[in-house]
């Protein structure tokens, strides 16, 4: 009535509640509608009556995660409010039904004790209308037990349930190299639970499905792959009706790599509108550019439309051949064709091996005239006396071959300058099981050569390989005095590359990589 | 003295009897230690009378009265009127009234010089209380409640009322009734206070839910520890001697 009073805009003068004595004890208070001091009541009613005061909660101790009920395991740390929230999940029936949570917390209890205390304030009704607050304390038992995944890898540790077989049938391992350096650097192999090497690739294990699907999705991105799939069928519940599989990707990566002379076949030459027949392959990612040397025509195949009409390549890097520029003519204006240079021009080469000896010259097309002149070692293809098999070549009729394609300027001598000196940076490798039965002997050698020369070609090209890849410091270099005074500009842009990151031989394989650019 | 009584297992023994300081009226159909607990404290000073009110037992609370007078409501019959004007002493005068609110033990609560009453009163029932009871007559709501009659109790000596009552409120009550007034609660912690005691200037009878604490406050307040004649006189012994001598 007073609110009536008030509302109304009548002068309502100010009221204190008087103080009543509690009924039992007879403590001064404030009325409430039990009219019985708050530990009066407390000691009457007790609130908490019927709400559990013990359940249990499952705990994996290897990957510490708790059991929610029926299946799903949460990963939480102890006194974490991801599991205060499970508590109360388990023990929300109950206490949902009879009173009202106003708060919880945990109480600190020795870890190994297998004992978590949640103290929780509730409220209720007591009788008369009166709300009253009470603390509640549940105990709950922590089980021991392993969760589906961590005894499946237990029971087996190096259970696989996909595998990725990446293979490319080409001599050198190039590619691998360079893949292994990208799968670095994106963490696609993070979730692999075993990576193996083999003769022609390299294997990979992982847990799920899943995991194995998104690295070939990876690499498909990267390289032009074709892929197929199978599973095999492990074990089968029969009353649940569930059957475990194992899954195998196999993915083959084309066998074109850079700087491979190709001859295309007639098929595929019209398809790209008469390209003539000799190609160089100039950049391999999830497409192929091939560029023709004498007309500066250039073609991007799909991995799709390699895989329809595959074809090998006639000759490549292994068979490279050192030639010496002696003369430079015709040189027509540099173009710029799909994001490279490359001019046009008619140059005298003669072998390095023919050089002092006889005077073989050969007079050649290139397409690297803007990086030519006299006096230059150049790398290219010797179709002079290359002998080749190629049924491809067979099928033009009437084709004459040139003598020489060029493909790249040799930096040798640069190179014998650095000799012996350490590069200042360095890649990370990846951790692979070596299949040692699958080779031979020296191949051991072999691959720290290839390797060398994948570096070797990093350095000397670094636009676009380096850009997908993470380099690290060298720590074990020690710049000499004469560094200065012969750094060259083929020398990397260093400071900017690798200006914080730090790879010490211990962490190798297992910090987690820093991106500097 | 404040004794714990019991009507028939309920502890509301205010809405079964009225207690006033020239009789006292109890419902019928109570066990015999209902009357004997009356009996035994009233029975030489004032008489102690059965009756019903329209056919009902809730007599304390459809009629309101005090030691000049008794008012019933229009539900009472012819009977039960003749029945009570004999039983009652002949100053006692008792009137039957036409009122919507036939609850008077609720709307009205008094003593033998003031009452307090429900606010939606008729006029003329309330000259007819002013008349019949001869009292002063003030409208109140106690603790924002109409039911004046059940919040409150309150004798020639002391008055306690509902224990939602602020202390401004308090204070213009017992400036209106001229007595010293306590909020507190009867029947461990009942806050309709006429519906668990009766009292008069010398006794008062509660609910034997009435806990000591409670029990205390009533005594204290309604002045009933010392409501012996002999107290009296002691108390007076002491104003009058000024000398030894």
């Amino acid at each position: 009535m007073d609110m009536d009073m008030a509302s109304s805009g009548m002068f309502v003068p100010p009221q204190t509640l008087g103080t009543v004595l509690c009924c039992i004890c007879g403590v001064p208070m404030e009325p409430n509608p039990a009219n019985m001091c708050a530990r009066c009541l407390r000691s009457r009613v007790d609130i908490t009556e019927g709400l559990p005061r013990h359940a249990a909660i499952v705990h994996c101790p290897e990957c510490s995660s708790w059991l929610q009920p029926p299946r799903s395991w949460l990963r939480a740390e102890l006194e974490s409010p991801a599991l205060l929230s499970l508590c109360l999940r388990r023990i929300h029936k109950p206490l949902s039904r009879l009173v009202r949570l106003v708060h919880g917390e945990f109480v600190w209890t020795e870890p190994h004790s297998k004992r978590i205390h949640v103290k929780l304030r509730v409220q209720r009704e007591a009788l008369h209308g009166a709300i009253l607050e009470q603390s509640h304390l549940v105990e709950f038992t922590v089980q021991d037990r392993l969760c589906e995944s961590c005894s499946r890898a237990q029971a087996s540790p190096d259970q696989w349930v996909a595998t990725v077989q990446l293979r490319q049938h080409v001599p050198h391992r190039r590619t691998f190299f360079f893949l292994e350096q990208l799968i670095l650097r994106h963490g696609a192999a993070a979730r692999a639970v075993r990576i193996k090497e083999t003769s022609s690739g390299v294997d990979f294990f992982f847990g799920h499905r899943s995991h194995a699907m998104k690295f070939v999705e990876f690499v498909s991105g990267v390289v032009p792959v074709r892929r197929r799939s199978d599973k095999q069928l492990v074990s089968h519940d029969t009353k649940s009706n569930n059957y475990n599989y194992k899954y195998t990707f196999s993915v083959e990566i084309c066998p074109i790599c850079r700087e491979d002379l190709i001859c295309l076949p007639p098929k595929v030459s019209n398809s790209l509108g008469n390209l003539g027949p000799l190609v160089i392959c100039a950049k391999v990612s999830n497409s192929i550019l091939l560029v023709d040397p004498e007309t500066l025509r250039t073609a991007f195949l799909d991995a799709d439309e390699y895989w329809r009409t595959p074809f090998g390549a006639l000759l490549s890097s292994r068979q490279l051949v050192e030639f010496i520029v002696l003369d430079v003519k015709e040189k027509t204006p540099e173009v710029t064709v799909s994001g490279s240079r490359y001019c046009l021009a008619r140059v005298e080469v003669a072998r390095m091996s023919d050089f002092g000896q006889n005077d073989t010259t050969f007079d050649v097309k290139t397409h690297l005239g803007h990086l030519l002149k006299e006096g230059d070692v150049v790398l290219g293809y010797d179709l002079y006396s290359a002998n080749s098999n190629d049924v491809e070549m067979d099928k033009y009729k009437g084709f004459e071959l040139p003598y020489a394609i060029l493909i790249k300027k040799s930096y040798e001598e640069k190179r014998q300058r650095k000799h012996g000196k350490q590069r200042k940076w360095r890649l990370k490798r990846m951790q692979m099981e070596v299949d040692d039965g699958a080779r031979g002997r020296g191949s051991e050698e072999k691959r720290n050569n290839e390797y060398e020369e994948f570096l070797r070609e990093l350095e000397e090209n670094p636009t676009g390989m380096l850009d997908q890849m993470t380099i690290y410091k060298n720590k074990d270099h020690r710049p000499s005095e004469t560094a200065s005074m012969l750094s060259g500009d083929d020398d990397l842009p260093l400071d900017e590359l690798i200006s914080k990151l730090e790879l010490s031989d211990d962490e190798e394989g297992e910090e987690d990589e820093d991106m500097a650019q | 003295m404040a004794t714990r009584i019991q009507f028939e297992n309920s502890c509301d023994v205010g809405v079964f009897s009225k207690l006033t300081n020239a009789y006292c009226l109890v419902a019928i159909g109570g066990s015999e230690s209902f009357y004997s607990a009356f009996e035994a404290e009233l029975a030489d000073v004032i008489p102690v009378v059965k009756t019903s009110i329209g056919g009902t037992r809730i007599i304390g609370r459809l009629c309101a009265g005090n030691k000049n007078g008794l008012l019933l409501p229009h539900t009472t019959t012819d009977q039960e009127l003749q029945h009570l004007r004999n039983s009652l002493p002949d100053q006692v005068v008792v009137q039957r009234i036409d009122e919507r609110l036939s609850a008077l033990g609720n709307c009205i609560a008094c003593n033998d010089h003031v009452a307090l009453t429900h606010t939606d009163l008729d006029k003329e029932t309330e000259e007819v209380i002013a008349d019949v009871l001869g009292v002063e007559i003030f409208r109140q709501t106690i603790a924002g409640n109409i039911l004046v009659g059940s919040n409150c109790t309150f004798s020639n000596r002391g008055g306690l009322v509902h224990p939602y009552t602020s202390i401004q409120e308090l204070d213009e009550l017992s400036t209106l009734l001229q007595v010293p007034l306590v909020a507190g609660t009867v029947n461990r912690g009942s806050e309709v206070i006429a519906a668990g005691m009766i009292v008069n200037d010398w006794t008062a009878f509660c609910g034997a839910d009435t806990t000591a604490t409670e029990l205390s406050v009533i005594e204290s307040v309604f002045k009933l520890r010392e409501a012996q004649p002999s107290a009296i006189v002691d108390e007076m012994r002491k104003s009058l001697i000024d000398t030894y001598v």
